[in-house]
């Protein structure tokens, strides 16, 4: 992978516009196609697109494991925790009208998306990566006849 | 609102059915060359392509988010992952004798022709009296603009009305990574670490654990080739640990 000069510049370039990209889909799920699934597998795709180019090593110098383990489960509380607040402020679970005291605009239906959805991002970004850390970690057994590969 | 059209909708009929045989057509041809091809490598991005087709043919149907999903998962993730294992495996596939495939054939037959059968029963698509567009579906599309007020009605009925549902999804993909990690590791592999570097056989029966490893390798880097960049350093051959253990502590 050391020769592929072209990859790497045009990887660097487009790797922040593929996060940029996986934000708008995350925040503009509600007006648009998208949300915080899409969003997350985009964020992930521009980590495996840099691991791809730069090497595993890199990559996880960049997006080091310990922050998958805290993502997935940051994510998991986010969602559970919004139904919490939710559940505290008097309303049901997960019941996001609650969430702002405006009563002719449901405000607290879109805090309460935009924080699900972003628990969803988080949990959805993180698996993603770790499954490509922990596939592409592995050592395959490389055969002499395929050393090309 | 997409039914209000519909009495106009008549002058793009043509083109469209043109279009969705088309891609249907595509699919089935993409679908027998994954079945064919014995070049594992091909078979992985014909699979790339096979999603992107049906991502394509579900914005044909008007069904953007499920196109969405179907590009960036079935077409960017599934085939880098599919791409990670099949490096551990092979690059091609053994030839399946004649015998054995005429039992699963038979199956699928069973299957396609028991779909065929089922196809005249479908309401048509976007017929208005069919079951989703009269019962629930329809009340969240009258609904969702007052209680919610979020233009993607998509969205609102995943992340509000059917929040439960989308917390479930959430916590069973936080399992799925949960058992990826409990049974590979992050850096694949739970508890042993194996290589040969230079015909040596290294092994250590500690993980490397999670946290980046930035020792820097003094012998290995002249030939990177031989050893994968990503790999863990050959810490283990100058102190052998007999017994494994606990993985908290670095050494």
């Amino acid at each position: 992978m050391n020769s592929h000069i072209i990859l790497r510049v045009v990887g660097k370039f487009l790797i922040p516009l593929i996060i940029i990209f996986g934000l708008y889909v995350h925040f503009h799920g509600d007006f648009g196609p998208g949300g915080g699934f899409q969003a997350g597998v985009i964020v992930a795709a521009g980590v495996i697109l840099y691991a791809l180019l730069f090497g595993l090593k890199a990559c996880k110098q960049a997006v080091p494991p310990s922050w998958i383990r805290i993502g997935m489960t940051v994510g998991v509380l986010f969602y559970v925790g919004t139904g919490l607040v939710t559940w505290m402020l008097g309303g049901k679970f997960l019941d996001f009208d609650v969430l702002h005291p405006a009563t002719d605009h449901p405000l607290g239906q879109h805090i309460g998306i935009i924080f699900v959805e972003l628990g969803v991002l988080f949990t959805v970004a993180t698996v993603m990566v770790a499954i490509f850390y922990a596939f592409g970690s592995r050592q395959p057994q490389i055969m002499d006849d395929e050393k090309d590969f | 609102m997409m039914f209000a059209e519909a009495a106009h909708i008549g002058a793009h009929v043509v083109p469209m059915i043109i279009l969705d045989i088309g891609l249907m057509a595509m699919l089935v041809v993409v679908g027998f060359a994954i079945v064919r091809m014995r070049s594992l490598f091909a078979v992985v991005m014909l699979q790339g392509v096979y999603s992107l087709i049906c991502a394509a043919w579900f914005v044909s149907l008007d069904a953007v988010d499920v196109a969405f999903t179907e590009a960036a998962v079935g077409a960017g993730i599934s085939t880098v992952l599919m791409l990670g294992a099949m490096l551990l495996t092979d690059k091609t596939s053994s030839e399946v004798p004649v015998q054995r495939a005429v039992g699963p054939l038979l199956i699928v037959l069973f299957t396609g022709a028991a779909m065929l059968y089922a196809v005249p029963d479908m309401p048509a698509y976007g017929d208005k009296d069919s079951a989703v567009n009269t019962g629930v579906g329809m009340q969240y599309m009258t609904v969702t603009p007052e209680q919610i007020e979020v233009p993607n009605v998509v969205t609102a009925v995943l992340a509000s009305y059917r929040s439960y549902d989308t917390m479930g999804e959430t916590v069973v993909i936080f399992m799925a990574g949960l058992g990826v990690l409990l049974l590979l590791g992050l850096n694949g592999n739970a508890g042993r670490w194996t290589a040969q570097v230079q015909g040596v056989n290294l092994s250590c029966d500690r993980a490397p654990a999670a946290e980046v490893l930035p020792t820097p390798r003094a012998k290995p880097k002249t030939t990177p080739d031989e050893v994968r960049p990503d790999a863990a350093p050959p810490k283990p051959k100058s102190k052998p640990k007999p017994k494994p253990k606990p993985r908290g502590g670095t050494s």
